[in-house]
């Protein structure tokens, strides 16, 4: 959404092993390491396990594990810094 | 003339419907609500499940939400029914919504004998309200008369990208007209609490704002789990939407740019123009009867996955950006603009279709969710029944 945005969402299905464009500020071609069903996302770089995922320009969420450029990101290796009544 | 539509004249305000409002006091009241209703055409029924065994501030809040279902114009008056022996009081609910130079009457069934009796009654005086209304005509009035109601319900990744930043762009121009833009939905602006400060005219209003969604956030976290799952939703999580944070970044686009004017209690009455938040949970049935209470004549509702609801008196218009949710579920959407997804068309331009769908809707186009007589209504609880 914006180029500070470490994921892109895929507004088509999208299959293991495509290459897609991505701008950010520079652009560069990623290949998914997974399918990524309509409207998920996948990282544009490398995300490191404990790095803020940046949608829209803002924090969005933690990653909870590593994850590799091209991988599918959602709500098995990231989670929300907000509404946590589980760590209270 | 398009900065215009046609309405009806009240003296609190302009109607873009003409119903006669059968307002229960309780939920107790219901039943003879509802069969008044099916004897009586364009008459509506407003069946809530509140109005006893509630105290302090939550019995103040159904109050106040009663009183502005029954004020909002786009009733020409309204029947109050009541049980007898609720904790609401139904005779200065009426005189209240008096005030708004409606008729409004009121009929108890504990003192009229019962049931059958209430209904009875109810069909005479709302026949005469029905016949009475149809002599009104729509005039032309300008588009600052319009408050307008957003709401982002069945989300997914599209709403984000699509459906929101079109209606965004729609109620931009609502505001640049002179008039309001409500949205709500509180919990569902944790994680971009920060954006929309930056738009608060003062202060006051910026420090409100963060009060309200601390206060939803703590209520959320005294339940012991992670919100995920409860918000977002199943639906919006297989949809794409991975956080709360993703979510509300998506959510606050369908409010556009303006600044924030004013920020509401549920269900209070709007002091200012402009765009303008009001106190609100993320669930549809609530937010949207808040609106309604708060006086909104239109309501415009962003849907990813598709959601088929309605309210008694106020028509709910159904935006999608989703290009399967647009054709699989075309029966309950009334504006597509999945043409953003395929490039087809920009937001601003899906935005311009969409302000002039509310200008149509408002001087009468029936949306699909009146064809098909969707009629919810509900009110945000923040007290226990005991």
């Amino acid at each position: 959404m914006t180029d500070k945005d470490n994921v892109a969402t895929a507004l088509r299905t999208m299959r293991k092993g495509e290459k897609i464009t991505v701008k950010n500020e520079k652009t560069s071609e990623v290949t998914l390491l997974n399918d990524i069903p309509f409207g998920h996302k996948f990282a544009s770089i490398p995300i490191r396990k404990g790095e803020f995922i940046i949608k829209y320009g803002e924090n969005i969420g933690r990653a909870t594990a590593n994850i590799q450029q091209g991988a599918h990101v959602h709500v098995h290796n990231v989670e929300s810094l907000r509404g946590r009544g589980d760590l209270t | 003339m398009m900065d215009s539509f046609f309405g009806f004249e009240r003296e609190n305000g302009i109607g873009t419907r003409n119903y006669v409002a059968i307002l229960p006091s309780v939920v107790c009241a219901n039943e003879v609500a509802r069969k008044i209703e099916e004897r009586v055409e364009n008459t509506r029924a407003f069946l809530h499940h509140q109005g006893c065994v509630q105290m302090g501030e939550d019995l103040n809040q159904t109050i106040r939400a009663l009183s502005g279902f029954g004020k909002n114009p786009n009733s020409h008056s309204v029947l109050v029914v009541s049980l007898g022996c609720e904790a609401v009081n139904a005779q200065h609910l009426t005189d209240n919504i008096a005030k708004s130079g409606k008729r409004v009457e009121l009929i108890t069934i504990q003192k009229l004998g019962g049931t059958l009796k209430s209904i009875a009654k109810g069909v005479q005086i709302t026949k005469d309200m029905v016949k009475e209304a149809s002599l009104t005509k729509r005039r032309e009035f300008d588009v600052s008369e319009l408050t307008i109601g957003v709401k982002c319900g069945a989300s997914d990744t599209t709403s984000g990208i699509a459906s929101n930043p079109a209606t965004g762009y729609a109620v931009d121009r609502i505001v640049k007209n002179g008039g309001r833009t409500i949205f709500g939905e509180t919990t569902e602006i944790i994680g971009a609490e920060h954006v929309l400060a930056k738009r608060a005219i003062s202060k006051f209003v910026a420090e409100k704002l963060f009060k309200l969604v601390t206060a939803i956030e703590t209520e959320g976290m005294k339940m012991g789990v992670d919100l995920r799952g409860s918000q977002p939703t199943p639906g919006n999580i297989a949809g794409g939407l991975t956080t709360i944070e993703e979510k509300s970044l998506g959510a606050i686009l369908k409010a556009g740019s303006s600044p924030l004017n004013e920020v509401l209690e549920y269900a209070e009455v709007p002091s200012k123009k402009g765009l303008i938040l009001m106190n609100s949970p993320g669930r549809e049935v609530e937010v949207v009867s808040g609106f309604m209470a708060s006086g909104a004549q239109v309501i415009v509702f962003s849907t990813g996955l598709g959601a088929p609801f309605g309210l008694p008196i106020v028509p709910v218009l159904k935006v999608t950006g989703n290009p399967n949710t647009a054709k699989e579920l075309s029966d309950d959407i009334d504006v597509d603009v999945s043409s953003i997804i395929s490039s087809e068309e920009s937001v601003n331009q899906a935005g311009i279709r969409i302000y002039k769908e509310i200008i149509d809707v408002a001087s009468g186009k029936a949306v699909k969710a009146e064809l098909y007589g969707y009629s919810f209504v509900d009110i945000w609880r923040i007290g226990p029944t005991l």
